[in-house]
């Protein structure tokens, strides 16, 4: 039943979401179809998805190795950030090299920047016992604000008109695609390759094991010599490099270059997209895809049906809000006692 | 005889419940008047808990009718349970971490017991009033989280007794009290029973029963097999109904204790002092406790709940590092291991029977071998290139699930499957399977059945004699007496002077339970000797 509750949180989605296009003027019909379907009748929407999908795979399936061992990193998107600005910074220095090393040298960068932001509140959490989800979120801010500072001050395009843009990236500092004639580049392989990865180590490996255990029952892993303060160490790096690697790829990738907004929030769609699927490797490559799509049909709807994009948020928004809901109601029962049915005097 | 008295306070006729693969009650018929302490006997997964749990609203019964003062009544949750008057102390716990005392017992209460600061201080001295007056001392504003297994106990039967039922059902109450506070309580539900009060007592330790009940209905397998007047009956002779075989006879204790005087020490605490764990209010610092553990040998340590038994026995097994200011010398084979984690001290031959089996030695949404592995990967090949070998760690939950007859449903079911007692089976087996140097057990058999309690102290006994060293944590004093070569108490986070049980009476451990002077001379010759 649980895990027919992220169908469920779907259909409600989709009845709600025809009753808002209907209250919209829109006829829901057209509007469902546009959104969902359209973007997937051409070759180029599919690899479209896969564009969108990939990001949303690398930092979910991380993310949910977390939240399997109660590790609620909520900043994926500052981890995002800083990947690019340390994997595009690569590419901006070596923008007259033109060698083969220069794109692993960025991924590197890129692994390695979001993971030096995840240690912020890894260190913090470790050291200080503070809120990982505040301080991991906060941190996304400060990740936004530096990506804003550099793209309008040292690292802006001097051929650029003064826009806050850094120069394109050079071929060597480009990430190959993979499908010619679409823009569906390396990421995606990657996203694939480290949620077979985390599968495999969720199911077979002691350290996933480790990860289970803390999270469910915490005092049975110190009983077990299990580190909690390791765990919580190795998710925020592999988050955080996973959400570094998203990022660098993304900037290598579809944008080419650094700019003051580089990602839809890839960042927090993807802890809707961890939660959708259930936090298992599998159902999180799905659920990428269908997140995927709200990102293309918002696109979509926005030019066939002159919607405003927030209906992408709105569509995401309602999906997690649905599912949450499905959950509580599926693993409680809800009573409703209009009156105190326990009135008066205690028993003593 | 023609019965021409007020019809039963409780009647159970033909109750049913069946889960999936087994039958757990068939046709259970039971009778219960006010003012009566009646025992409900039976071995682990005989089907007690599943009956009280219909009769407190828990479970829905398959087929069967429950009269209250004669009348049928439909106890559809435990709201119309308590409505009728039938409170419940459980086996395990329903309390929040995260709540006070008095909040958790709130919980249990109509909002009008405890809405307002008039009320809740109300509550508190209601509370402080209840426990006082039936020996359960309790303080109203302490934390759940720091408050031992005993303590929390304590809580559930206040928690009850604040209710003012007619019905009390107790699965297992004295398992985690002291000699002396058991026939202290033990006189309490006397006094409750002389009230007009009900009690369906639990329990798996006959000479309580015998003490305390005078009808006892016997369970096995489900079924009603018999329903006794106590006073007829002896020990054996319900422990033989119960089990549907005689118990066969074991004396657990080598028969010369000075067999093992004469080899190393396998396990060495020298001057250990903790501080109490940081952010835990009232836990308990452990004070300069010295012992010696040698190989072949079981040794006991009494005490009454919360008086540094969890310190002491995470500082043994090496959960948590010691912090700046703790200080003590600890070895294993004469290997120091103050500083070693939990991992490396099982490397070194530890293993470690926890008290809590839900949640620190099991965990409960894990299967039975995934739960095998969780202490057994040090010291067994269940591992390769950090990679899982599920095939083996199911042969291994599989061969422990057989040694300790646990019943469950196969190694795939999760822990939380299992009833408690099956569940302390098999974590025991899964540390005895370890063939460790050293075990420190916690409770060891806490919740079982005197069947399943003999296995396991047999098994104990069968390790020493192999050669390793045991240390016993307990509340349970008859169990350390009949198991251990040597016996101390632990009180306010000090240890006692380690005496053989041979030479030393219940009531002089029980003194030294309750914080009794043991400096003397006498003593200290006993310790050094030791």
């Amino acid at each position: 039943m649980v895990y027919l509750s992220p169908l469920l949180a779907l259909g409600i989605s989709l009845v709600a979401g025809t009753v808002m296009f209907g209250a919209m003027g829109v006829p829901p019909g057209g509007a469902l179809y546009a959104f969902f379907v359209e973007p997937l009748t051409s070759a180029y929407g599919w690899a479209e998805l896969g564009v969108k999908a990939a990001p949303l795979l690398l930092i979910a399936v991380a993310l949910a190795v977390g939240f399997r061992a109660g590790v609620w990193n909520i900043g994926a998107e500052g981890q995002l950030t800083l990947g690019a600005i340390c994997g595009g910074g690569i590419a901006l220095w070596l923008y007259r090299v033109d060698a083969a090393w220069v794109l692993p040298l960025m991924l590197a960068g890129g692994v390695l920047g979001g993971m030096a932001w995840a240690a912020i509140p890894a260190f913090l959490k470790t050291r200080f016992n503070t809120s990982e989800i505040l301080t991991s979120l906060m941190l996304t801010y400060v990740a936004a604000l530096l990506l804003s500072l550099l793209v309008h001050g040292p690292w802006r395009d001097p051929d650029g008109f003064n826009f806050p843009e850094s120069r394109l990236f050079s071929d060597a500092a480009t990430l190959p695609v993979i499908l010619p004639g679409t823009r569906l580049h390396l990421g995606l392989p990657f996203a694939l390759a480290l949620a077979a990865a985390v599968w495999v180590m969720l199911s077979r490996s002691l350290v996933g094991f480790q990860i289970k255990v803390i999270g469910q029952a915490p005092a049975a892993g110190r009983y077990a010599g299990f580190s909690e303060r390791a765990t919580v160490w190795f998710c925020f790096a592999l988050a955080g490099g996973a959400a570094g690697l998203a990022g660098i790829v993304e900037v290598s990738g579809p944008i080419g270059q650094l700019l003051p907004g580089i990602s839809p929030g890839y960042g927090f769609t993807a802890i809707i997209v961890a939660f959708l699927g259930r936090l298992h490797p599998l159902g999180v490559a799905l659920a990428a895809c269908l997140l995927a799509l709200s990102y293309l049909g918002g696109e979509a709807a926005q030019i066939t049906l002159n919607l405003p994009l927030a209906v992408t948020g709105v569509f995401q928004g309602m999906l997690l809000f649905f599912l949450l809901a499905c959950d509580v109601l599926i693993l409680y029962r809800m009573r409703i006692r209009l009156r105190n049915r326990h009135p008066g005097k205690a028993a003593a | 005889m023609p019965d021409n008295r007020p019809p039963p306070l409780l009647s159970l006729r033909g109750m049913t419940k069946t889960f999936p693969g087994a039958v757990a009650n068939r046709e259970v018929d039971l009778d219960l008047r006010g003012g009566e302490i009646h025992a409900l006997l039976g071995e682990n997964g005989a089907g007690k808990s599943t009956l009280v749990k219909m009769i407190y609203g828990v479970l829905k019964a398959d087929a069967g009718r429950i009269m209250w003062r004669g009348e049928e009544v439909d106890i559809r949750d435990p709201a119309a349970a308590r409505k009728l008057g039938i409170a419940m102390v459980f086996q395990h716990f329903s309390l929040f971490d995260s709540l006070s005392v008095l909040e958790n017992i709130a919980l249990g209460l109509a909002p009008a017991a405890w809405a307002g600061r008039g009320r809740r201080n109300e509550l508190r001295s209601r509370i402080h009033a209840v426990s006082a007056r039936y020996g359960l001392p309790l303080h109203a504003d302490r934390h759940m989280h720091t408050l031992s297994v005993g303590e929390r106990q304590r809580i559930e039967i206040v928690r009850c007794l604040l209710q003012a039922p007619k019905l009390l059902i107790m699965d297992e109450p004295t398992s985690v009290l002291t000699p002396q506070e058991t026939s202290r309580l033990f006189e309490t539900l006397k006094q409750l029973a002389a009230e007009g009060l009900a009690i369906l007592y639990i329990s798996h330790k006959l000479d309580e029963i015998a003490a305390l009940c005078r009808r006892a209905t016997i369970l096995r397998g489900g079924r009603v097999v018999d329903c006794v007047q106590v006073a007829d009956q002896n020990a054996r002779s319900l422990a033989a109904r119960m089990m549907g075989e005689e118990l066969p006879d074991a004396d657990l204790r080598p028969p010369a204790a000075a067999a093992t005087a004469d080899r190393p020490a396998r396990l060495e605490v020298a001057g250990l002092s903790r501080a109490p764990a940081a952010g835990v209010a009232g836990g308990v610092a452990l004070k300069d406790i010295s012992f010696a553990v040698r190989g072949g040998e079981i040794v006991g340590i009494a005490g009454v709940a919360g008086n540094g038994q969890d310190e002491l026995l995470s500082a043994l097994c090496g959960e948590s590092p010691p912090k700046p200011g703790d200080t003590g010398c600890m070895a294993i084979d004469g290997q120091a291991c103050a500083l070693a984690g939990a991992r490396r001290r099982r490397r070194m031959g530890l293993a470690v029977v926890p008290a809590e089996r839900l949640g620190r030695g099991a965990v409960a949404g894990m299967s039975l071998a995934e739960n095998a592995l969780l202490t057994a990967f040090e010291r067994l090949p269940l591992m390769s290139h950090g990679f899982i070998r599920a095939r083996a760690c199911r042969r291994f939950a599989a061969a422990v699930v057989a040694r300790f007859k646990v019943k469950s449903r196969g190694v795939d079911a999760p822990a939380a499957s299992l009833s408690g007692g099956n569940l302390q089976k098999f974590i025991v087996g899964r540390e005895l399977g370890q063939s460790p140097g050293l075990l420190v057990v916690a409770q060891p058999t806490w919740g079982l059945d005197a069947g399943a309690a003999q296995a396991i102290g047999v098994a104990l006994r069968d390790l020493a004699e192999r050669g390793a060293a045991i240390v016993v944590i307990s509340q349970d004093l008859d169990e350390l007496m009949s198991l251990c070569d040597r016996i101390a108490a632990i009180c306010a986070g000090r240890l006692s002077p380690l005496f053989d049980t041979r030479a030393v009476s219940v009531e002089r451990v029980g003194l030294l339970m309750a914080g009794a002077d043991a400096g003397d001379n006498a003593n200290r010759a006993a310790r050094d000797a030791g």
